[in-house]
């Protein structure tokens, strides 16, 4: 990876985009899921995407750190193409071991929160950072009850996922992906899963992080979220961008039909 | 769970409430039951001890006889090492099949199929005529000159060609235990780990494994005990040390041979009870975070202070026992 891990760009400097999606399609069998997606997302940003199920917003995400493989276009990170390595006029596959270096630097937080349950919460966010980076036990460990006080759970840290509640799972599951100093995170339905009186406490977490500086792309259906922390906002249906730009104007008047017709229904 | 509930009226009665104690429906069959099974059991215990065709006598002195003694070792032996060597096989051979390589897969698939599909005796036999078949083990260049050999008679003796036969027969079994193990561990764990950047074989090993193992423990628990019965099978290699062979032929020499099945059972018998209690502290370990924690409890002043309808505290450190801690709370509270 040639780019700097640990100095965050601020807002106003940001003249590179972290993240260029260009032109991508991802087919499932005969299914067209993704057809076309064009999104930039700069140092920094909160990129929000909603629409209704079904409309690609979450294998666009998957694409990115490629638990899923696009059909064609490009996905860059930090001007790295993700997945292939160009060469002649071709794109060969990256091997295993390139593909797990590419992820370091991308988080990931899953709807279904996906905690290790034989570890305990302190053992979930330390297993990446000594399995992957060789970081000392001790060390880790300073650094994931630090991750933990910051999502309010260090007083969680020897409990196991299952004696804890969703929502403490989930901001759980943040913290294990900060662990690794990741320049960018992706959010998929963060708080789909959750009961409704917990996912303010997850919200919460994710503002936090976004005033941070951290780069954030976010699926989701809270529309309060967008409006507040977003920087841009993009609404995808059947496999498009139907619309995107600044979170408030979109809410506040959005220019297709269906844009106006699906936020009529979440709001 | 029980002890929780008989907990409760404690906590109750510091509420003032007013707790139902119900006269539980009563079972009057499992009494009537309960005393058929005494009978018959007493009449079995008569009959044994009573028929003299038992030769308890005969049983006391050969159940300790060093022969017998030398048989429980060796069928121990058998037993772990051959299960040993399976275990292993069959967690190379359950990622092989999971892998991306269609080498692996193949590879993994035939063993199965071969070791299978044919008859452990046939298998045992096999390997114990295998000097017959290569006389010579020999490490050289193809078609050029040879560099070590070795008698096959004196590498493979009698008992590691059982230990290699029953191996590698149940690596096949256990393969698919193991299989059927990794596939039931949700395909999320897979994709949050490799989000983490760790790499396939990393995964397997720390993440899914020991995931799988609350489900391969049960039934590997039951090929063991079955291995230990199987292992009176290797005198097909032959092998004629193990506890059966041994059995079997001091009954031949007593003509006696009720009491010598009867010693034979005995110790298998054992030696399955002690497996089991294994089983239950291997199940226990890799039941961890899953199986046996409790919700962790709420301390009385909560529960009484939601019981006035207060609101509870917000839950902190205070007021939910760790699970740690769960011993003593059980005496105090």
């Amino acid at each position: 990876m040639t780019a700097p891990s640990t100095s965050r760009p601020s807002q106003n400097a940001a003249i590179n985009p972290l993240v260029k999606i260009q032109d991508v399609h991802k087919f499932y069998g005969d299914h067209h899921v993704l057809q076309g997606i064009d999104l930039t997302v700069n140092p920094g940003e909160v990129s929000v995407i909603i629409g209704p199920s079904g409309s690609g917003k979450s294998t666009l995400l998957r694409c990115i750190n490629l638990l899923e493989t696009i059909s064609a276009g490009r996905i860059y990170v930090h001007d790295e193409l993700i997945g292939y390595r160009e060469h002649g006029d071709r794109l060969h596959d990256l091997n295993d071991k390139q593909i797990a270096a590419q992820r370091r630097e991308i988080g990931m937080v899953f709807q279904r929160f996906n905690l290790f349950p034989h570890k305990t919460a302190l053992q979930n966010v330390i297993e990446a950072p000594t399995q992957v980076k060789k970081q000392s036990k001790a060390a880790a460990k300073v650094r994931a009850l630090e991750l933990l006080e910051m999502v309010g759970l260090s007083d969680r840290a020897n409990y196991y996922p299952s004696q804890l509640s969703g929502g403490q799972q989930q901001r759980v599951a943040i913290a294990r992906a900060l662990a690794m100093e990741p320049e960018l995170m992706l959010f998929d339905e963060p708080t789909s899963a959750l009961d409704p009186e917990l996912v303010g406490d997850v919200l919460q977490v994710m503002k936090d992080l976004a005033k941070s500086g951290m780069t954030m792309i976010v699926v989701t259906h809270e529309i309060g979220f967008a409006r507040e922390v977003g920087d841009t906002l993009t609404f995808m249906d059947a496999g498009v961008v139907v619309e995107s730009g600044n979170p408030r104007e979109i809410i506040a008047n959005p220019q297709h039909a269906r844009t106006k017709e699906f936020l009529s229904r979440v709001l | 769970m029980s002890s929780f509930f008989r907990r409760q009226p404690a906590l109750g009665k510091d509420a003032g409430l007013d707790l139902i104690d119900a006269v539980p429906v009563r079972h009057p069959w499992r009494w009537v039951g309960a005393a058929v099974i005494v009978l018959i059991l007493a009449l079995a215990i008569q009959s044994m001890t009573t028929n003299p065709k038992f030769y308890w006598g005969t049983f006391r002195t050969y159940l300790f006889d060093v022969l017998v003694i030398q048989g429980v070792g060796w069928t121990l032996i058998l037993t772990v090492s051959s299960m040993v060597i399976a275990i292993v096989l069959a967690i190379l051979l359950a990622f092989m099949r999971q892998s991306d390589n269609p080498l692996f897969r193949y590879v993994s698939w035939v063993w199965v199929w071969f070791f299978r599909g044919t008859p452990v005796y046939t298998q045992l036999l096999f390997w114990g005529s295998i000097g017959a078949l290569y006389p010579k083990i020999v490490v050289g260049v193809p078609f050029g000159p040879e560099l070590f050999s070795w008698d096959t008679a004196t590498v493979i003796n009698a008992t590691v060609a059982a230990i290699v036969g029953l191996g590698l027969n149940e690596s096949a079994y256990l393969a698919e235990i193991f299989r059927a193990g990794l596939k039931s561990v949700d395909n999320g764990q897979m994709e949050a780990a490799e989000a983490l950047g760790m790499r396939k074989a990393k995964i397997m090993w720390r993440i899914i494994l020991p995931q799988a193992m609350r489900v391969i423990i049960p039934p590997t628990g039951n090929e063991t005990i079955g291995m230990l019965k199987t292992t009176s099978l290797v005198l097909a290699v032959p092998f004629t040390l193990d506890l059966t062979f041994v059995t079997n032929a001091l009954a031949s020499r007593t003509f006696l041979p009720i009491p010598l099945l009867m010693v034979a059972a005995f110790w298998y018998l054992l030696i399955t009870s002690i497996l089991m209690v294994g089983q239950y502290y291997i199940e226990r370990h890799f039941g961890k975070g899953v199986d046996n924690v409790m919700k962790a409890p709420v301390k009385a002043t909560a529960a009484v202070a939601a019981a006035h309808g207060r609101p509870p505290a917000p839950p902190t450190a205070e007021n939910i026992a760790r699970p740690h801690d769960e011993n003593t709370e059980g005496g105090t509270s």
